[in-house]
């Protein structure tokens, strides 16, 4: 353990310390040390978007986040998106829209519609698309996704 | 219907957008150690020497096993029984799994795998279908099939084929050829097994976990009741995650040898090795045609790369004949299909398994056929369609069909007929088909293809069945269906599914069978238990069963809880089981297990795109799809699905490619292998077209698949209309178009694409009477 | 999973102190911002140091501010969606915030540094591959062989310069402050490369680049235009970076400088310069572009057909002095 480091970080308003390598990215110290398994991983290389959380606020890959990266700031992964039982808009939009079918790339695409939304109330077809133009979905043809985020948006708007 | 074509939502969409849903690579136990794989770097090598020792003395590692501890060979068909989970004689692609290490951490596994030494003897690999074809340099790839590197081969001939090319006032060839690409799940294949008490379990993200039960018992020597498989909810399959794998075995040899839970989750690149993706396939086919776009007989010949196993490739040789008939009513029919071994990644089955590459060059070529008698291309089509409650020549039962309606509708709402015409602006027309199962099962048997129990109890209903959710929404459909039945709502239903141990047998999330089969055995159990229920409630009512009327959690005036009740008490324990095996559909002839369907989908799409003269870059503008899906159970599910099938598709046709240098794979990241991001993609239009399937469960076909296969040719027919050049080869990139154009300025032949088909010696066909049934006149 | 392979991490409390760390341990030790580009080669294997030294957390590194005399300072560790956001920044210098935008996808530009962008290693797709493929395959002269993968006949490595962001800096004249261990130093943007793959900046290893520098540029317009497969995440298979200044509907001055076509941005100084003094004609922009393309010699290390890329030179060319023109 002579190479371990102490990190500190926010997660979902929880304050942690953990012992954790340097070389570890923030994507293994969420699954693997803290068991947040929400965040998924499909390239491990900053390819894919999967391993989205927002870092204050901001959607970034926690697949290439190192640990000093992150530390003192606020981490939110898809298990902080809900209020306890009540599901925040973007989920149950995306669950009556249908944007979920495999739901492995659904974690990241929900972290950063809200990213979106929180800066843009009321984005475009096109605005959408930017936002979600890094996280690769092969199940739905973002289709559904959209909407999803249009219904979410409309919801959240009024 | 209640709940039945209501756009509820999916029973596994909350956990799912809470992150709560668990998959394979979720899962850990208590002491689990982790799997690595070492893989072959060399295509083609004779292994001479493999040194374990300083792999075996690091630090953490608990076991390495290597193709020794695993000498039975297996493969998805009876017939192609030709692969190791570890190989221990020879390596037949770059990536070919040699060995496996156990350890503390995955770090350690994979440091450990690099220290094992491998002395191998390097041979010449083989890496295109030409080379496959003749007399190879080395040994041949595998000690079956042959002449040279050929797996397998067939020659069927259905009619008068001379006949009908005499009749014929016009005849033409064309040569095409389907790149091959891959599934590209979003999730990496993962699996842990355990070994407790003499029993093994394993979860693994798979969409046959009866296949994968059934080849753990042969490959490990265990009897079957010793396994369980769980297919653990699926980031993503599209037929990628059909087979059984090496990483699968290995974990399962593992526990049973260290006794803890193992798992492997493959990287990424891994996936592209392990990837069992589309067939690159060459095709020649030849048509004749009356001056009023009537066919009068068809010739059709495909070559398939099929990379180093078999996996289903017998079965997709076979596709790539097959369902040439299920849209267009051909008298004459023949048929040459060979697909051969190459040093390259094992191809198998993809979302549409063998059939999108002939119907891309069916509909290219009739496009063309129209082209030369100066008719209109869906004339032409409309002119051959096949009706519904007729056979085809190579005995293919047609029932419902909804072709006529799905081109009507997407004609209209594509405006298709008066598009503008302009420089750079085209559209373009295509239809297609797909089973809604296959008719039979891959290994030979008379058993139910799906089988589905339900419990009822105080605790409220349980269905239990085989069938795999890999996100298509199968789970929600057999809860639909259920709820349908019992006068419930999906969300009460508690399902067990996926789970070889729990669940009684379904055959597989592949060839679209799910909604089909497991829909119609979850509906025969449904049935039972709803007639059960109505008898107590009846009785209790002082009416007849036939009276009650199910609805909202109700019984007739009984609450379904005290129905329950009265029930159990009439009867005690409560469970019903279902099944479903399909007719016997296979025609009189050696081949015909590959094609027979219980039902058939039909797909129209329409393309609209701008491509740029100065560049070729396309960008597609919007995607009409008309689907003929019976009945569809959940409306958003279904959109969802054709929505899915036109990305695929759209990918497919502009930029997936599992390339090749040589025998390196090219591109093995999902950086460097393209597919879609959002800004890529198109508005969608979808149409349902319902026609109410007679044997579908509430008449519904499937949806999964069909909708991908128009897309591709749609694309290339309106790359055509928009610049007058044919791109008979995708992916269709940009500097296809370009070459194509140029050819087109030089006074060529205005296409790009393969020159010419190679000749095979394919077998002498077998010929095959004609069924008795009245086919349209010429 | 795909991980990383052990390091330690260092915090420097300042560019001068990342610079003699990285100088001390020589070999060892990597400068780190964002690591978009750096942490999935260290994935890879294509470097392996024992050392990291992060600089993204120095405020001193984070300025985004006008300059006195109108020009612009940004500071390094400032992300590409930052400079995405700025005002200041999109009204005067359109074509650096077109080319920042353009860069991969949303979420790495969330994390990914205008420095780190300028100093992107050079791309090959024989290189940038994992080690286990760079083994199966042969590795190359950039890293672990001897021997060039693309062209084999001489030991040259033709790995691609692969930033977006440089070829408007250079366009634009903009300038860069190096913090080594004893000192900055300014140098223009364009000195910062060279002609090799693999020595592909003059930049000392240890030296920290703390910030970018736009001169005033009032009358400027500029633009950027990428070619890449798809509408996101693709690094550039070729670019073009215009300036230009008209006045009375003629140009004064021009720049045209290439992306993704050689191991460094290419500066066609003399096709530029035949702009100057005409007003923005068609045929003279489609001549110009002919002649800005025909040294570059794409060749197969990346996507797409080189031959096809060779020809879309030209193409870039003239949407950039178009678009730049407008």
């Amino acid at each position: 353990m002579s190479d371990s480091v102490i990190a500190n970080f926010d997660v979902n308003g929880r304050s942690r310390e953990v012992l954790v390598k340097p070389y570890h990215t923030l994507l293994e110290i969420l699954r693997e040390d803290l068991g947040l398994t929400g965040t998924k991983h499909g390239c491990e290389l900053g390819e894919c978007g999967a391993c989205t959380v927002l870092v204050d606020g901001l959607p970034q890959l926690s697949c290439l986040l190192l640990p000093h990266q992150v530390e003192g700031k606020e981490i939110t992964t898809i298990e902080g998106l809900a209020e306890g039982d009540e599901l925040h808009p973007l989920q149950e939009a995306f669950v009556e829209a249908g944007a979920v079918q495999c739901g492995y790339c659904t974690p990241s695409m929900l972290l950063t519609a809200k990213a979106l939304l929180e800066g843009d109330p009321s984005p475009s077809r096109q605005e959408i698309a930017e936002a979600l133009s890094g996280n690769l979905c092969r199940c739905t043809g973002y289709e559904a996704i959209t909407r999803a985020v249009e219904l979410a948006a409309t919801r959240m708007d009024t | 219907m209640r709940v039945v074509g209501k756009p509820l939502a999916k029973v596994d969409a909350r956990a799912k957008v809470t992150g709560s849903t668990l998959y394979a690579d979720d899962l850990i136990f208590s002491d689990t150690l982790f799997c690595k794989l070492l893989r072959s770097p060399h295509p083609y090598a004779r292994i001479k020497h493999m040194d374990l020792n300083a792999a075996k003395a690091v630090e953490g590692v608990v076991a390495v096993i290597t193709g020794n501890d695993l000498p039975v060979k297996y493969g998805i068909l009876p017939i192609s029984q030709d692969e190791h989970a570890l190989e221990s004689e020879k390596v037949r692609y770059v990536g070919d799994p040699v060995a496996a290490v156990a350890a503390f951490d995955e770090e350690t596994a994979a440091l450990a795998a690099e220290k094992i030494r491998v002395e191998y003897e390097v041979l010449d690999p083989v890496t295109s279908i030409e080379e496959a074809l003749s007399e190879p340099t080395d040994e041949p790839i595998h000690d079956y099939g042959g002449p040279a590197n050929i797996h397998k081969m067939a020659a069927l001939s259905f009619g008068d084929l001379e006949a009908g090319f005499a009749e014929a006032d016009h005849i033409r060839e064309d040569v095409f050829f389907y790149g091959g690409n891959t599934h590209l799940p979003m999730e990496q294949h993962s699996a842990i097994a355990t070994y407790v008490n003499g029993k093994l379990t394993l979860w693994s993200s798979t969409q046959t976990p009866h296949y994968v039960h059934r080849t753990i018992s042969k490959v490990l020597d265990l009897p079957m009741q010793a396994i369980r498989v769980v297919a653990t909810p699926h980031g993503g399959g599209f037929g990628g995650k059909t087979d059984p794998f090496s990483h699968e075995l290995a974990v399962c040899k593992l526990a049973m040898v260290t006794g803890k839970p193992v798992k492997c989750t493959l990287t990424r690149e891994e996936v592209f090795y392990a990837h069992r993706g589309r067939h690159p396939v060459l095709m020649w086919v030849r048509t004749g045609m009356k001056s009023n776009g009537r066919i009068t007989a068809m010739h059709f010949k495909t070559a398939l790369d099929g990379g180093a196993y078999g996996s289903y490739g017998v079965a997709t040789m076979f596709y790539t004949g097959a369902l040439q008939t299920t849209t267009y009513d051909i008298p004459a029919y023949r048929f040459e299909g060979a697909r051969v071994f190459t040093n390259k990644a094992p191809c198998g089955p993809k979302r549409g398994h063998g059939t999108p590459q002939p119907r891309f060059a069916l509909e290219l070529h009739l496009d063309k056929m129209a082209e030369d008698l100066g008719l209109d291309p869906v004339e032409v089509r409309r002119r051959n369609y096949v009706s519904p409650n007729t056979t085809t020549v190579n005995w293919l039962r047609i029932t419902s069909c909804g072709l006529e309606e799905i081109t009507d509708q997407v004609l209209q709402a594509s405006s298709y007929v008066n598009r503008q015409r302009a420089v750079g602006h085209g559209m373009g027309f295509a239809v297609a088909s797909y089973l809604c199962g296959a008719g039979l099962p891959i290994y030979w048997n008379k058993l139910p293809h799906s089988e589905c129990l339900i419990k009822l109890d105080r605790g409220g209903v349980t269905v239990y069945c085989g069938a795999t959710d890999i996100g298509q929404g199968s789970d929600t459909v057999i809860a639909t269906l259920v709820a349908e039945e019992l006068g419930l709502w999906p969300s009460d239903i508690r399902l067990v599914t996926g789970d070889t141990g729990f669940a009684p047998v379904d055959l597989g999330s592949y060839s679209s069978r799910v909604t089909f089969m497991a829909g119609n055995a979850a509906l025969d159990a449904a049935r039972k238990l709803r007639n059960l229920l109505a008898e107590v409630a009846a009785e209790s009512m002082g009416c007849l069963p036939g009276e009650i009327v199910t609805g909202d959690g109700k019984f007739g005036t009984l609450s379904f809880e005290e129905t329950t009740q009265l029930a159990q008490e009439r009867f005690g324990a409560i469970s019903t089981v279902g099944s479903y095996r399909p007719p016997d559909l296979a025609g009189p002839y050696k081949g015909s297990g590959v094609g027979p369907s219980p039902a058939y989908s039909y797909s129209a799409a329409v393309v609209d795109i701008d491509v740029d003269p100065e560049t070729g870059i396309i960008k597609v503008n919007k995607v009409w799809l008309a689907h003929d899906i019976g009945r569809s159970i959940n409306p958003v599910s279904v959109r969802g699905q054709v929505e899915g099938g036109v990305y695929m598709g759209l990918g497919e046709a502009l930029m997936e490619e599992q390339a090749y240098r040589k025998a390196m794979p090219k591109q093995p990241s999902m950086l460097d292998y393209k597919s879609l991001t959002s800004v890529d993609m198109p508005e969608v239009e979808t149409i349902l077209v319902e026609t109410d399937d007679p044997e579908g469960p509430y008449g519904a076909k499937e949806v999964g698949q069909g909708p991908l296969l128009p897309v591709v040719p749609a694309v290339v027919s309106a790359v055509h209309d928009a610049l007058g050049v044919w791109i008979d080869q995708v992916p269709v990139t940009p500097d296809k178009i370009m070459k194509a154009l140029d050819a087109k300025a030089k006074g060529q032949a205005p296409r790009f694409g393969p020159k010419s088909f190679p000749d095979i010696a394919y077998p002498q066909y077998v010929k095959v009477d004609t069924p008795h049934v009245a086919t349209q006149a010429i | 999973m795909l991980r990383l392979k052990p390091f330690r991490y260092l915090r420097p409390a300042g560019a001068e102190e990342a610079a003699a760390i990285v100088a001390e341990f020589d070999g060892e030790a990597m400068l780190v911002a964002g690591g978009t580009d750096l942490v999935p080669k260290l994935k890879r294997r294509q470097m392996e140091p024992s050392i990291l030294v992060g600089i993204s957390h120095l405020e001193e590194l984070r300025s985004l501010r006008s300059t006195p005399e109108g020009g612009m300072e940004i500071g390094a560790a400032i992300t590409l969606a930052e400079v995405t956001r700025n005002k200041d920044l999109e009204m005067h210098w359109p074509g650096y915030v077109q080319a920042a935008s353009l860069v991969s996808s949303p979420p790495l530009r969330n994390l990914g540094t205008i420095g780190g962008n300028l100093m992107v290693d050079t791309r090959c797709n024989y290189y940038d591959m994992t080690y286990e493929w760079r083994q199966a395959a042969g590795f190359c002269l950039k890293k672990d062989g001897d021997a060039c993968r693309v062209a084999p006949a001489r030991p040259h490595c033709w790995a691609v310069s692969s930033s977006d962001t440089a070829p408007v800096a250079i366009a634009l004249d903009a300038t860069a402050v190096l913090a080594g261990p004893e000192g900055r130093r300014e140098v223009p943007v364009e000195s910062l490369y060279q002609d090799d793959g693999i020595h592909y900046t003059t930049k000392q290893p240890y030296e920290v680049v703390t910030s970018l520098h736009f001169p005033p540029r009032a009358g400027w317009r500029s633009s950027y235009v990428k070619l890449r497969r798809r509408g996101s995440i693709d690094f550039p298979i070729g670019g073009a970076a215009v300036a230009l200044v008209i006045e009375g509907g003629r140009i004064i001055d021009s720049r045209i400088v290439l992306s993704g076509v050689a191991s460094h941005p290419v500066v066609a100084v003399e096709a530029a310069s035949y702009l100057v003094g005409h007003s923005l004609d068609p045929e003279l922009v489609a001549e110009v572009a002919d002649h800005a393309a025909k040294p570059v010699k794409p060749l197969d290390n990346a996507d797409l057909a080189y031959t096809w890329r060779k020809r879309m030179v030209k193409w870039l060319v003239t949407q950039a002095v178009l678009e730049a023109g407008k």
